[in-house]
Order: structure tokens, then sequence, then C-alpha cells
């Protein structure tokens, strides 16, 4: 009798725990829907032709699969004016995302560096101060920075981009290493430094090896802000130096013509390919990063 | 030699801090004596005194706005850390294809918000997107226009917001799930706590970086909440979806009232100031006395 | 011998003179379309006189995005040759001090602008009180315009109206039929424009010159402003659930698939029709919305600002020439659906409606109707102007009373100025 019971319940949990099972997948699920949903929706449409979008459905899949928007987005429809095309903007942002993603993430690790494990008066103040950087509203300084560039003398240059993207990188990138590096016990660097070991030496010799995790989580944060920003790429730069969200934007939100919403998707997914490819190569790493940095505190 | 030694440190944290102090607070500094002038079309540096800050509050367009942001901020906190945590927390479920599902999730993040408010323009828009799809499968009564309904449009910049934040959270608290010891939740079961309890008593309270971490980047993103403002309702229908980001660039590049502007953009910062500080402050300040 | 050493001396400086040649930074934001290929013309006769052209588009929002981009220029000492600004805003710039000396104007006398130039257009592209030309003048657009569906309206025994009440009637038959009378994208410029059309036609000239040029507060809480809010109520009741938020050419569609059968937009939805082959009288209407021979324009021009550098001077003379050229003027239009802001083109090869245009522009000259147009900054300082269009489009998208709008439009307006 008593036996029987136990089985009973031990029969009844496990078909509780399948149902669960069950549940936990449907909810996992219906939030898969809302997250995919526009995704589905711009990959369907860069499909279709123009005339299967005013007729259709936008859930419904593309009768035949339309390459000439894909083409049309990246090369242009080739007039030699006023044509709009990804292509050269495109390389443009790679010459802006990288230098100015290996700058702000490496000094970043060196505030980082120095505001954990050397420890001086004053530099929880001086944290506080860069954690309140990240709040200020970029578009309020858009004109003294400019007025700050011209001054010298690289005012409407990458070169003053890369500047203006590591300068107000640097607060996150700071955030980001101090918190990793203040959970790394104390007593490797004291040890180091018994050994004679200098403040460079630690830096380059100790802490940088085993900070590739917060390294992964800051590049791909900064390599995801710097890659899609629009306003200052819009503001410091002109013509053929733009970055690659201002020609889309130039694509997406001109005011004449007829809007070609496949060639529109076409482009919106060529300017978020890299950092969708980073999202989903480097996602794990992500994941183990964040793991590393933000909890012990 | 000894003197560099020593004051190494601040020797290179010197440089970025200038530049901070330069491009971050000297710039606030700048501001602020502008809101204190004239200026229209471009700066001018004649002092005026306080008007543009009584010009500020008399327009109807910025209460609204400031109405928006509270709203907006508040429900977007919110949802993003309540479906953050749940996510978390189901994944951290041993889940088969996690991978997968936490690529879903995360992928949204990648975006930028041309490419983020061109797709849900589109999916809200009641004679496009879901509205038409759910009356062309047999629903023919079902409406969800709020994206063209005075009042709900900023409830859309939510659902949009929510969508394209949230999965980071996600990430953020899984991260934090995973460095919790097993061991913790398995004494916690012998002891009789269901799982509930584990989490909500034990795990979360356990998180407060992480919390303080996700707080820190929702309010970052939602005080700069303009690109998708833009991108999905460009402030309307009207001005009913208007925000303080929106309501101070429209000021100094299209109506040439640049003192009007970075009032409005002074009183952005003593917001954020008066909430954000005292609490990052107060996190510091346990973390040191932890340490 | 004399002869070959000045071909020889000619010949080593033409490369020279070509490396140094004019330069021109040109900003603005006609990204595709018509307006762009238009825009070619332009490139190609400046790269033809041996200039550099520097593009610099900034698409998006009527210009919001390319003001930040030409503020920060401007602010880092760094101004563009030439910026598309339009209306009082180019004597506000003069005024900030950074067009003089006005390197165009030597150009403008030495071509004869004041006559080439209505003296209407002539006063808006002049600064330092009037004494000097600092901007150049590319087209007139007309914004009281109505465009109709011909297969529409003829199907259903309807006429292009000539008085509002006239509309009004057509636009419940059509909606008793289950078409949409006005296609129209509520954003707050495309509600300013339809306003603007409505105050002129409901209040007359008059009442317009005295509410959108004089800003004058009496006129803008009266009671006519009172009825034209009324008109605006009443054709929000016209537009469809989607109206808001849609850009305005997918609106122009609307009317040439015969979903809906008006809209009411500037003469630049013209380049929508041609584009897609339609053609007036043929496939669709335009005629000018209800008023006593009222017009509104909106004069597109460049602004030429200071700018350091022989070439770039050079640059500037030679593109404002090149803008007021007889060739450009009249290319340039046809693409773009407005008419030439020179005087001396002519119209032959130009359609219908720019015709009518052109010669209804004449007949409001001479009655006092030619009026600038409010909605697209022709007119009134942008404050101003922005704190009209909020009020505008606050009332149409919600449902404020008439008088609680006239009096939201006094207070924003003594608020602004």
């Amino acid at each position: 009798m008593r036996e029987n019971n136990f089985q009973s319940i031990e029969i009844k949990s496990k078909k509780k725990k399948t149902f669960y099972r069950w549940v936990l997948f449907l909810i996992l699920g219906i939030f898969a829907l809302y997250y995919i949903t526009p995704l589905y929706v711009m990959i369907v449409t860069s499909f279709k032709s123009m005339e299967e979008i005013r007729q259709g459905n936008l859930l419904y899949l593309p009768q035949t699969l339309n390459f000439e928007s894909w083409k049309v987005a990246w090369h242009g429809q080739g007039f030699s004016a006023g044509d709009v095309y990804l292509k050269t903007y495109f390389w443009n942002s790679v010459k802006l995302v990288v230098p100015a993603v290996i700058i702000s993430t490496l000094l970043g690790a060196i505030n980082g560096y120095a505001l954990t494990k050397w420890r001086f008066k004053g530099d929880s103040w001086i944290f506080l101060l860069f954690l309140f950087g990240t709040f200020i509203p970029y578009q309020a300084i858009l004109l003294p920075m400019s007025r700050t560039l011209g001054a010298m003398g690289i005012s409407n240059s990458i070169g003053g981009l890369i500047l203006v993207h590591v300068v107000y990188g640097l607060c996150f990138t700071t955030l980001f290493c101090r918190n990793y590096y203040i959970s790394i016990s104390d007593e490797i660097v004291k040890a180091a430094r018994i050994d004679g070991a200098g403040f460079f030496k630690i830096f380059f010799k100790i802490m940088l090896p085993i900070s590739t995790p917060i390294l992964v989580v800051t590049v791909i944060w900064q390599f995801t802000m710097i890659w899609n920003d629009f306003l200052f790429g819009a503001t410091f730069t002109f013509g053929e130096e733009a970055p690659v969200q201002v020609a889309l934007n130039n694509m997406v939100l001109t005011s004449t013509s007829v809007k070609r919403y496949n060639v529109d998707m076409a482009a919106a997914i060529i300017a978020g390919f890299p950092t969708l490819i980073v999202y989903i190569l480097a996602g794990k790493y992500f994941i183990r990063g964040l793991t590393a940095g933000s909890v012990k505190g | 030699m000894f003197w560099l030694k020593r004051n190494l440190p601040r020797l290179v944290i010197a440089p970025s801090f200038g530049v901070l102090a330069w491009f971050v607070y000297g710039f606030i500094l700048w501001t602020i004596y502008i809101s204190f002038t004239k200026s229209k079309l471009l700066p001018q540096y004649k002092f005026w005194g306080i008007d543009q800050y009584f010009r500020l509050w008399s327009m109807d367009r910025w209460h609204v706005a400031v109405e928006n942001l509270f709203i907006f901020t508040i429900l977007f906190l919110i949802l993003c850390i309540f479906i953050g945590i749940v996510l978390a927390i189901l994944l951290d479920q041993k889940i088969r294809a996690e991978g997968f599902l936490r690529t879903i999730y995360l992928y949204p993040m990648a975006l930028s918000f041309i490419v983020t408010g061109t797709a849900w323009k589109w999916i809200l828009n009641p004679t496009l997107g879901i509205e038409k799809f759910a009356r062309d499968i047999g629903f023919e009564t079902f409406t969800f226009d709020w994206l063209t309904t005075p009042g709900m449009s900023i409830y859309t910049i939510v659902i949009a917001g929510v969508w394209q934040s949230s999965g980071f959270i996600m990430a953020i608290f899984l991260a934090g799930l995973r460095s919790v010891d097993d061991e913790i939740i398995k004494a916690a079961k012998i002891d009789g706590a269901n799982l509930v309890s584990i989490y909500t008593k034990i795990i979360l309270p356990m998180m407060r970086p992480v919390f303080m971490s996700a707080i820190v980047i929702l309010v970052h993103l939602a005080i700069k909440s303009y690109d998708l403002v833009i991108a999905l309702t460009a402030g309307g229908p009207g001005i009913s979806s208007d925000m303080p980001a929106v309501f101070m660039t429209q000021m100094a590049f299209h109506r040439s009232e640049i003192g009007l502007a970075s009032a409005s953009a002074i009183m952005m910062f003593l917001t954020v100031s008066a909430i954000v500080v005292p609490y990052l402050y107060s996190e510091l300040k346990r973390e040191d006395e932890r340490k | 011998m004399k002869k070959i050493i000045i071909a020889i001396l000619a010949m080593s400086l033409v490369p020279s003179l070509s490396y140094a040649g004019p330069k021109a930074e040109v900003l603005h934001w006609w990204t595709s379309g018509g307006e762009a290929k238009a825009l070619k013309v332009l490139k190609d006769d400046f790269a033809a006189k041996g200039g550099e052209w520097l593009d610099m588009p900034v698409a998006g929002g009527g210009g919001d995005a390319a003001m930040q981009t030409l503020k920060a220029r401007i602010v880092a000492n760094d101004a563009p040759a030439a910026a598309q600004i339009k209306g009082p805003t180019i004597q506000a710039y003069d005024r900030e001090g950074v067009v003089a000396p006005y390197n165009i104007d030597a150009v403008a006398k030495a071509e004869g602008w004041d006559k080439l130039l209505s003296k209407q257009v002539a006063s808006h592209m002049k600064c330092d009180d009037g004494k000097a030309y600092c901007a150049a003048p590319v087209n007139i657009h007309r914004i009281d315009w109505f465009w109709a569906n011909k297969k529409v309206l003829d199907s259903n025994g309807i006429k292009m109206p000539t008085s509002w009440a006239e509309f009004n009637a057509a636009a419940d038959k059509l909606q008793a039929k289950g078409i949409i009378p006005l296609a129209h994208g509520s954003q707050p410029w495309q509600d300013a424009t339809v306003f603007e059309a409505v105050a002129l036609g409901i209040g007359g000239n008059d009442f317009y010159r005295k509410a959108f040029v004089d800003a004058d507060v009496a006129t803008l809480s009266g009671s006519t402003m009172k009825k034209v809010f009324d008109q605006m109520r009443k054709l929000k009741s016209y537009t469809d659930e989607g109206s808001p938020g849609r850009d305005w050419n997918v609106a122009t569609a609307m009317v040439m698939e015969g979903k809906a059968a008006f809209q009411l937009m500037g003469d630049w939805a013209k380049g929508e029709f041609a584009a897609a082959g339609l053609k007036p009288d043929v496939d669709y209407y335009c005629a000018s919305t209800p008023s006593d021979n009222g017009y509104l324009y909106n004069v597109d021009s460049f602004i030429f600002y200071k700018v350091k550098g022989s070439d770039k001077v050079e640059g500037q003379k030679l593109l404002a020439s090149l803008m007021m050229g007889k060739n450009f003027q009249k290319v340039f239009n046809i693409y773009k659906g407005s008419i030439p802001a020179r005087l001396d083109v002519s119209m032959d090869d130009f359609d219908k409606c720019a015709k009518k245009s052109n010669s209804d522009l004449n007949t409001a000259a001479k009655k006092g109707g030619l009026l600038p147009s409010f909605a697209h900054g022709m007119t009134l300082e942008l404050g101003v102007k922005g704190a009209i269009q909020d009020v505008v489009t606050e009332h149409f998208n919600s449902n404020m009373s008439s008088d609680d709008a006239v009096k939201k439009l006094a207070s924003a307006v003594k608020a602004a100025i």
C-alpha cells in the first residue's frame, strides 16, 4: 500500500514534470516569435517584388526569390548622381570601427586596471564621473563638439569621428573593465609587485592575458554602438566619407520617389549584417564574459 | 623617479580623465551657460538670464515630452528587467536549444534604430501589418492601431524598445545565474524550499550588481531614446509621443531655439542626476564596505 | 616665337588651373528620384567648367538631420560652400555673421538677377538689408494644390471643387461609397500644409497675411481661425486610420491607385505621378485649392556662406551662376514639378499643371494673393512657425475643440516671439 502510494506520487510528479517542461517551452517559444518576427518580415520582404508587397500580406513567403533588391541596395541603380547604395559606405564604416574599437577598449582596460588594482584617493569619485558620462544625451554635445573639432583642425574627417567615438565609448569600456577587474583577486597583483614588477608589466603580462572574457564583451558592445551610430556619423562626416548608417538613412528616409520597401529591407539587413554575425558567432563568449565580470562584486 | 612610480596610476588615468573633463563635463558647463543666453540659430554668448527655463516650462509640448519620458522609462525598465529575468531563469533550466533561443533573444540589440524602426513601423501599421494580417486570415473585427492613436503610440515605442533591449538584459541575468554556486541551490532544496522561493529569496538578492548594470544600461537607453522615437512615430500622431531628446533636437536644429534646447538638456541632466547619482553612489559605497 | 611661348605657357597653366579650380561642397537632402536626377544636371555643368563638386546629401525628415550637419560645420568654422536653406532663415544666418562678405553678389549684379527674378523672389535671396545677393533660387513650388484621381471623380460625377463647401459635399459622397476622400499622411509638416491651404481659402488673402506673415495674435485667435480649425476637423474625418505618420508619397500612391480620391500637397507630388507614367487630365486632375486667387509659394534656394580660400569662393560664384542658368532652371523644374524662379524661361516644355501654376502666379501677384508658405518655412521665424505647427498637428490628431485650439495657438505664438 505504502509502496503503491509512493509510486503514484512518482508517476504524478513525472507527469507534472513533463507538463512543466511543455509550459516552459511554450513560453520560450512565444517569446522567440516576438523576437524573430521583425527579422522574418525583413528577410521575406527583401526577396519580394514591389507588386507582391503591395498585393500580398507581410507575413507570406515570397513566390519567387528575387535578388534584384539586394543588388540595388549594394551597387545602386547605376545613375551617376543621386544614386544611393551601400558599397563604399560599408567600407568607410569598417575603417572607422576598427581603430575606434581598439583604442577605446585598450584605454578602458588600462583605466579599469588602474582604478581597481592601484587604488588611490578619490578613485571611486573618478569612477563615478566616468559612469555618469554614460548618461550624457549626445544631441546636447554636438555643437561644442564640432567647435572643439574645428579648433583641433580635424572637423569633418574620419579622424575626428574616431576621436568622438573613443571619447564617448571610454565611459562604457571603463565601466565594464573596472567591474571585471574588481572581481579578480588583489593577491596576484600584490605578489607580482613584491617580485618587483611595475605597473605596465603587471598589466601586459598578468592582467591582459586573463582579460579575454571582458575584452570580448567590451569589443562587442563598442562594435555595436559605433557600427550602429547615425548621429555622429551624419554630423561629423560628409559625402563619400560617411559611414554606412548614414547611407542607409539616405536610402530609407528619402523624401521623394516611390518607396521600394524590398530594397529598403535588403539594405537594412546588409547594414546590420556585421553586428548580427558578431552576435550570432560570439554570443556564447558574450554571456561567458558577462558571467565573469558582472556578478562577483 | 619614485614620484613617477608612485603616481603612475594617476598619470595613466589622467589623459582619459582630461578627455572626460573636457568632452563631458566641459560641454555640460557650456550647455548650462548657453541655456542662460538668447541663442537662436547659432550659439551666442551674451548673458540673458533664466528666461529660457520659464519658456520651457510654459510649453505644452515639453510637458507632454516629460510625461512620456516617465511613462516610457518606467515601463521600459520594468518590462525589460521582468522579461529578462524570466527568460534567463527559464533558459537556465538546462534547455536543449539554449544556444539557438539565446541568439534569437539577443540579436535585436545588434540592429540599428533605422533598421528596427523601419521593420516595426511596418508591423504596427494598421493598414499594412498585424491588423491587416489578422483580418486577412478571418478575424475581421481585429484592431490593433496603437501606432496611429494619440495617447497609445507611446506604448508602441515601449514594445519596440523592449524588443530591442530585453534580450540583452536576459544575457546579463543569465550570466549572473551562471555564476551562482549550484551548491547553494542544492542546499536550499534539501531544506525544503521550493523553486520559486529559492529564486526570489536567495538567488535574485545575490544579484544586486547585475541589477545595477541592468539599470545603468536601461536608463542610459531610455534617456537617449531619440532614434527609436524618430524611426517609429517621429513624435506623432501630432505631438503625442514626443520625448525630451526629440524635443531638444527639434528645438536646437530645426527651430533655431538653441537657448531653449540647452535649457531642456539641462533639465534632463538634472533629472538623471537626481535619480541615478544617489543610487550609483550608494552601490559603490556598499561595494567598498564589502571589500 | 612669341605665339609659341604663349601657347606653351597656356598649356602649362591649364592643368594647374584645373587643379586649383573652383571647388564646392553642397549640402542638400535631395537623395533620390527626380530631384537627384535634376541635381545631376547641375553637377555635370559644374564639372564641365572644371569645378570639383563635393556632394553632401543627408536625407531624412525634410532636412532635420541635415540641419545638425550644417550647424556643426558652421560652429566648427568650416561652413560648406552652399546649403539648401530658404525663406527668412537666410537672413537669420546673415544676422549671425556667417554669410558676409556675400561672395556671389558680384555674379548676381553682373548677370542682372534683379531683372531675371520677380521682386518678391529676389527679396528672399538678399542679405544685408536687401543690398546684396547671398542666395540663389532654383524653383517656385506652389503648395495649395488638389490632386485627384480622374477615374474616381468622373465615375462619381464629381468635379474639382471650387469652394470648401463643394469639397465637403464631394467628400461625403465618396465616403458613402467607401472611397477614402482625402489621402493624407498626418505628419506635422503635412498637417501644416493642409492647414495653410484651408486658412487661405476660408480666411482669404489678408487674413493669411495677418496671421502668418505678421503673426498677429488677434487674428490667430479670432473667429475666422476657429472656422479654419472646424474645417480641419472635418478633413480629419475624411482621412483613413492609417494616416498618422504616413509619408506623403505613400498618400500620393493611394490617389494613383484609386484607393483615395484627393490629396492636398505641393506640386512635388506631380513628380510621383510622372514617375508612374501618369498624365494630367488623362489619369489625374490638378487644381488649386479653393481660394480667392491665392497662391502659396515655396522657393527652394541655396545660401552661400562665408568660406576661406579662393578656390572655394570661385566655386561659389560658378555654382550661383549655373543655378540661375536658363538650361538648369528648365531641366531641373521639369523633373521637380515646380516652375522656374527665373522669369525668362519658356514654359513650352512644361506640362499643363506647371503652365497653370505659372499663369496663376501672375494673376495672384496682381491681386495681392501671392503669399509665402508658412508650413514650408518661407515666412515667420522658425520658432514661431514650429509653435503654430505644434498646435495644428496636436489639434488634428486629437479631439481638441476649435476654441481650445485658437487659445493654444495664441499662447504658443506669444511664448515663441
